[in-house]
């Protein structure tokens, strides 16, 4: 309870925020408030990427079991403001014009690379029940959650088209997804190699 | 003994009565500011989220070019919302980064194809012309835009001073470079120093400006003090800052920009609604302080005055 009313903060602030710059002419966004706000949603939602891509590696080597119930809140809470970034851009920045939406998905790259996040995160969310597990089986629910992984490249390839210049910040987000990928490829090549030796050693014991 | 004369003291340093009367209001609205500051980081200045156009000096200058419903932009939003990365790359880094910069004494060389190359004290470089009160468009590559008193001189008036050689085709602008006193350029955001370039004709034309202030006042150092260049019919990023050297010459200068990004920043960069930015619209733009985007102008509303120097080329070629 205590994790989803602070995952609901940065919401509640950015979009506070941004209400009252462009209604009340404050400027804690700065003096740009729907640039500012939806570039800040953007990267809570990398955030939250984050954190369920770091709940299997933080169990494993920390043995932190009590995150796995966690794992779904902060899938769909990555989600939920991946829907607000989106939102933003669409109602506030470029104001519904569907010319321009259509005319920003055909050509700019950038653009393209967030929505294909934005789909692939559409059958995790709608397979994110208890239900779906059981109904898809384990092994196929897994295989498709794998899709996850394509969806914390594209986010932070995304961030990296974006940006005018100074690619600081995409590169820390790059360097934490690296991480987070390079340890289940370290992880999945060791089961591969134990699997391997197990599977000689069996061998040789019946022969 | 030094004694302070009391003209020393600007009129704009004096605590008036109601900002005096007001400090418990200002201290408790910068409570809340203080504590959104931590979740946001562009409320860093718990004075800017608050502040109020009431405050802001009175805008002064002969209007150019602007639309009837053009209004100039807010003081804070002038002096909070800026690109000059020799101060770091966020909007508000400059107005921080920048409190510490002394932009004076400060020395200007103009040189290259010349018939009197020199180098100035920035008063002398300044004293032959009269300076002037110019509200302008602005409109930033990155799609928003600005109404903004400038008050400079006439870039013509410096380079007729100097006597350019039959030969002189371009201008090349250098900012200082100095990464002690210009934290930013401690890292290789762009190659530094920062380098602009107009050809010779643009940078004759009456509307370029050096500009030395804003709304009246000395230019502050988070917008290119002491001087700055001011190109209204280009994107923003034309307009280079703390100038040292203005350089004649032959040949098209690099300009920063388009050293980084060749395929995005072209020499010319005149603001132009149908040439996009590769990676996004330029057909519109968002004027700070405003809802609803509005439509971006060719030359950004300057064409009657400047199309001419363009007759004839491919603006998307020489974009």
């Amino acid at each position: 309870m205590l994790l989803i009313v602070a995952s609901c903060v940065p919401a509640a602030v950015g979009l506070g925020a941004m209400g009252s710059d462009i209604l009340g002419g404050t400027r804690f966004f700065g003096s740009n408030p729907i640039k500012e706000g939806e570039h800040f949603l953007g990267e809570w939602t990398l955030r939250f990427l984050v954190a369920t891509l770091a709940v299997t590696p933080l169990r494993a080597l920390l043995g932190w079991n009590w995150l796995a119930r966690h794992r779904r809140t902060m899938g769909l809470f990555a989600f939920s403001y991946l829907m607000l970034h989106w939102l933003t851009y669409a109602l506030l920045d470029v104001q519904l014009d569907w010319a321009d939406l259509i005319k920003d998905l055909m050509k700019r790259p950038y653009i393209m690379v967030g929505m294909g996040g934005l789909v692939l995160m559409v059958p995790l969310v709608l397979t994110s029940t208890r239900n779906s597990i059981r109904r898809l089986g384990g092994k196929r629910w897994n295989r498709v959650h794998q899709l996850v992984y394509a969806v914390g490249v594209l986010g932070v390839v995304h961030f990296w088209l974006a940006v005018k210049k100074d690619i600081e910040d995409p590169l820390i987000f790059a360097s934490i997804f690296v991480a987070l990928y390079a340890w289940r490829i370290w992880k999945w090549r060791q089961k591969r190699t134990m699997r391997a030796a197990a599977t000689r050693y069996l061998r040789r014991g019946t022969r | 003994m030094l004694i302070r004369r009391a003209a020393d003291i600007a009129s704009s340093e004096i605590t008036s009565e109601t900002h005096y009367v007001n400090r418990r209001d200002f201290l408790s609205a910068a409570g809340v500011a203080g504590f959104a500051a931590l979740a946001l980081p562009h409320a860093a200045f718990a004075s800017a989220a608050f502040a109020s156009a009431a405050q802001d000096p009175p805008p002064v200058g002969r209007p150019f070019g602007l639309q009837k419903d053009d209004k100039p932009t807010p003081w804070m939003d002038v002096t909070t919302y800026n690109n000059f990365y020799e101060f770091g790359t966020d909007k508000a880094d400059p107005a921080e980064n920048a409190k510490a910069f002394k932009a004076r004494p400060w020395t200007v060389a103009v040189e290259g194809l010349v018939k009197k190359p020199a180098s100035y004290q920035l008063e002398d470089f300044l004293k032959p012309s009269a300076i002037e009160d110019r509200i302008y468009r602005h409109r930033c590559v990155e799609a928003w835009s600005m109404i903004i008193p400038w008050r400079g001189i006439p870039l013509a008036d410096v380079l007729k001073r100097a006597e350019p050689l039959p030969g002189a085709t371009f201008v090349e602008f250098t900012t200082l470079f100095d990464p002690k006193r210009m934290p930013g350029q401690q890292r290789a955001v762009l190659q530094w120093p920062y380098t602009e370039g107009l050809r010779l004709d643009e940078a004759m034309h009456p509307l370029a400006l050096l500009a030395t202030g804003v709304y009246g006042r000395t230019l502050p150092n988070q917008n290119g003090a002491p001087i700055r260049l001011v190109v209204p019919w280009k994107y923003g990023f034309k307009g280079i800052k703390s100038i040292v050297k203005i350089r004649l010459t032959d040949r098209m200068p690099p300009t920063a920009w388009n050293i980084a990004a060749p395929s995005e920043y072209g020499f010319y960069s005149n603001v132009n609604p149908e040439v996009d930015h590769p990676r996004w619209s330029q057909a519109k733009e968002r004027r700070i302080g405003e809802f609803l985007k509005r439509p971006t102008l060719l030359f950004n509303g300057y064409a009657d005055q400047v199309a001419s120097l363009y007759s004839g080329m491919d603006l998307r070629k020489n974009y």
